[in-house]
């Protein structure tokens, strides 16, 4: 890997990391002193990413804007390493006409035909959509592949096994990747999953698996890279798991406490851990961490700023869209 | 020379019968010719055709890329045609029983259903999801039910319902051409099946070419000044069958209102027969309560309840599961009997 790539992997985590603290002020900023989650200017279920960055960076970086994107219910880092326009996307979580969906879909629904990126609020139900991404990229020729993002609690569902059989059996240009974040909300992997590794579960598709055991960007761009090079030379699916880590609580509001390893974890936060390599390699030094997280923060200033300034849908209009005329 | 006009059903020279069937195919095969980007997929409908014949020859035809046998992963390949559709396919996708959506409801009414309203217009799912429906050949609680109320019920999907050869070749054309997601439900019943019972109305005349029947049109496929059936499907030929036999042995005539379509329902249709009959009657084979028959009547209460000189009726499946002996199965299905009694009680003859 070469320093240019590296320091870009940085710049797409520390500007999702940006994000999303963005957002994480914005939704308490007006539900103090008590939390209502219906409350404020971005009302509704909120999950936030920090600590998966490695994942959809490393992965991300593979694609190109004709490539399909599948995400979860915690989709921002993905759609943000995926080159989704942040105004639109802020826009959108703040409930505007301006955002993606004009305010119809919000954080978990968000839909962008430039990228082909699009996520779902439904556990596993992702996939299958990826499949059929990639079924018409083989069915148009070239080389563009799917990627279907999921977690380690999805891996357990039957539509998780429906489409790692389907794209094997039909050699479908699609990478199904695995966040493990150890916590399907509030149960651990181990009490839910009867397995180490769902790598392992590629095997009863006959197509590669691996585990990736430190969430580690460079070691997910690796694998990323030789995934999704075997998808575009129609060498079929892959699945690849990270063993990721989730800062903060399944969504905005969960006191986590379940969790036992609430105090060391923010010791896991793997930009901090990139910002050490790499400053280390001397590809990265103070300076150059400031400029970094600067020109982030302008860039999700400006996209919040949009999203506010943004009118809401006007009442009247909620029941266009339902049906393309 | 298409794969229906290489069927067994003798070809005339001047008015072409074909069944229900091979109607569909037919639309389906026209459009698969216009349309490079039309893949049908689902289970058994390659080599075996479908096992209610709504796919028969079009593996021979357009070859194993675009006419697919699917593992039974409903969920799978459902959402694949999601995806394929969102990328500007046009996939039509067989679930084999409507019965079986339980086993991959979120693909349709969470995904299929809710992308173009989520992305505020700018995702479209061109898709038809066509399925079979409907009972009276003894095949018990989880292979005969309607089930059209529920996905009716739900935005977001367009929901036909051929009861006709005509019909089903230009509902099938029209759903293809469709930028939404439509539902396209045939009921065993009407498809012309030479292995189960049917109706004479399953084999008629069909045009040629391709054409289109309007999504959201109500065909009146009787007319009569007596009291109005409103129905769709089978139940279409069983109340034209009784509205023959009540014109003959009762001096009554029976408007019959063929939906043809649930989303759109049109709505003006049955209001202006209602209007002139003042007499409402409605046939629905799935479920009584919530559903279809319960709509139609609010759509008259909501409009002016003065137009119905007497209270409604409603001949549905009264809520139970279907029966699989025929003795019960013939007793909760809406059947030409039923139909009859309700039609009778209704004008007082």
């Amino acid at each position: 890997m070469d320093d240019k790539t590296r320091l870009d992997l940085y710049r797409v985590m520390v500007l999702s990391r940006t994000f999303e603290e963005a957002v994480l002020r914005e939704y308490h900023a007006d539900k103090k002193p008590a939390f209502d989650i219906g409350a404020g200017l971005v009302p509704g279920e909120m999950h936030l990413s920090a600590g998966q960055e490695p994942v959809a960076a490393g992965v991300c970086a593979h694609l190109r804007d004709d490539d399909a994107v599948t995400a979860t219910h915690r989709p921002h880092h993905i759609a943000i390493a995926h080159g989704i326009d942040l105004d639109l996307m802020a826009a959108e979580i703040f409930g505007r006409e301006t955002g993606l969906g004009r305010g119809r879909g919000g954080h978990m629904h968000l839909f962008d035909p430039r990228t082909h990126f699009s996520c779902s609020g439904i556990v596993a139900e992702g996939l299958p959509p990826a499949v059929g991404h990639a079924f018409a990229f083989k069915r148009a020729g070239g080389d563009r592949v799917a990627v279907a993002f999921t977690g380690e609690g999805a891996a357990n569902q039957g539509a998780f096994h429906e489409s790692l059989n389907l794209a094997a059996l039909w050699q479908l240009p699609v990478v199904f990747v695995i966040e493990d974040n150890e916590w399907a909300i509030s149960v651990a992997r181990e009490a839910s999953t009867a397995i180490g590794s769902n790598a392992d579960r590629a095997a009863a598709y006959g197509i590669p698996g691996q585990r990736l055991e430190d969430n580690d960007v460079d070691a997910v761009y690796t694998a990323a890279g030789d995934a999704v090079a075997r998808a575009r030379a129609g060498e079929g699916p892959s699945l690849i798991e990270v063993h990721t880590v989730r800062l903060w609580g399944h969504f905005e509001g969960d006191a986590q406490g379940y969790r036992p390893d609430l105090a060391e974890v923010t010791g896991r936060d793997p930009i901090t851990a990139y910002e050490a390599r790499l400053s280390a390699a001397g590809i990265l030094d103070d300076a150059a961490i400031r400029q970094v997280r600067s020109e982030a923060a302008a860039r999700v200033e400006k996209a919040i700023g949009f999203a506010k300034s943004s009118p809401l849908p006007a009442p009247d209009t909620a029941l266009e869209y339902v049906f393309a005329s | 020379m298409s794969v229906t006009e290489s069927a067994t059903i003798p070809a005339e020279p001047a008015v072409r019968r074909l069944t229900t069937a091979r109607a569909m195919v037919e639309g389906i095969a026209q459009e698969m010719d216009r349309d490079p980007g039309i893949v049908v997929l689902g289970e058994d409908v390659a080599k075996y055709g479908g096992i209610f014949s709504s796919t028969t020859g079009l593996l021979d035809r357009f070859g194993p890329q675009r006419v697919l046998d699917t593992p039974i992963s409903e969920t799978a390949f459902v959402g694949l045609g999601i995806g394929a559709a969102v990328e500007g396919m046009r996939p039509i996708v067989e679930l084999m029983f409507v019965d079986f959506f339980g086993v991959c409801m979120d693909q349709i009414y969470n995904h299929m259903a809710k992308i173009h309203y989520e992305s505020g217009g700018n995702v479209k799912v061109p898709m038809v999801l066509m399925t079979a429906v409907g009972g009276g050949y003894s095949d018990a609680e989880q292979h005969s039910q309607c089930l059209w109320g529920t996905f009716a019920h739900l935005p977001g999907m367009k929901v036909v319902v051929p009861s006709n050869p005509a019909d089903a070749k230009g509902l099938m054309i029209s759903a293809i051409r469709d930028d939404n997601p439509v539902v396209y439900m045939f009921h065993k019943g009407v498809m012309g099946l030479p292995w189960m019972a049917k109706n004479p109305r399953s084999v008629m005349a069909v045009p040629a070419e391709p054409y289109e029947t309007p999504i959201g049109k109500a065909a009146v496929a009787r007319e009569g000044r007596d009291a109005t059936v409103v129905t769709l499907s089978l139940s279409v030929h069983h109340a034209l069958d009784v509205a023959e036999q009540m014109a003959t042995e009762d001096g009554a005539e029976l408007e019959v209102i063929d939906l043809r379509s649930l989303v759109p329902l049109d709505r003006e249709t049955v209001l202006a027969s209602v209007a002139k009959t003042g007499h409402l009657l409605v046939v629905d084979e799935d479920y009584r309560s919530f559903g279809l028959s319960g709509e139609i009547a609010a759509t008259v209460a909501e409009t002016d309840p003065g137009l119905l000189r007497v209270p409604l009726r409603r001949v549905a499946v009264p809520d139970v599961p279907i029966p699989y002996a025929r003795s019960l199965e013939q007793a909760v299905l809406p059947v030409p009997g039923r139909i009859r009694a309700a039609a009778r009680e209704l004008i007082g003859a």
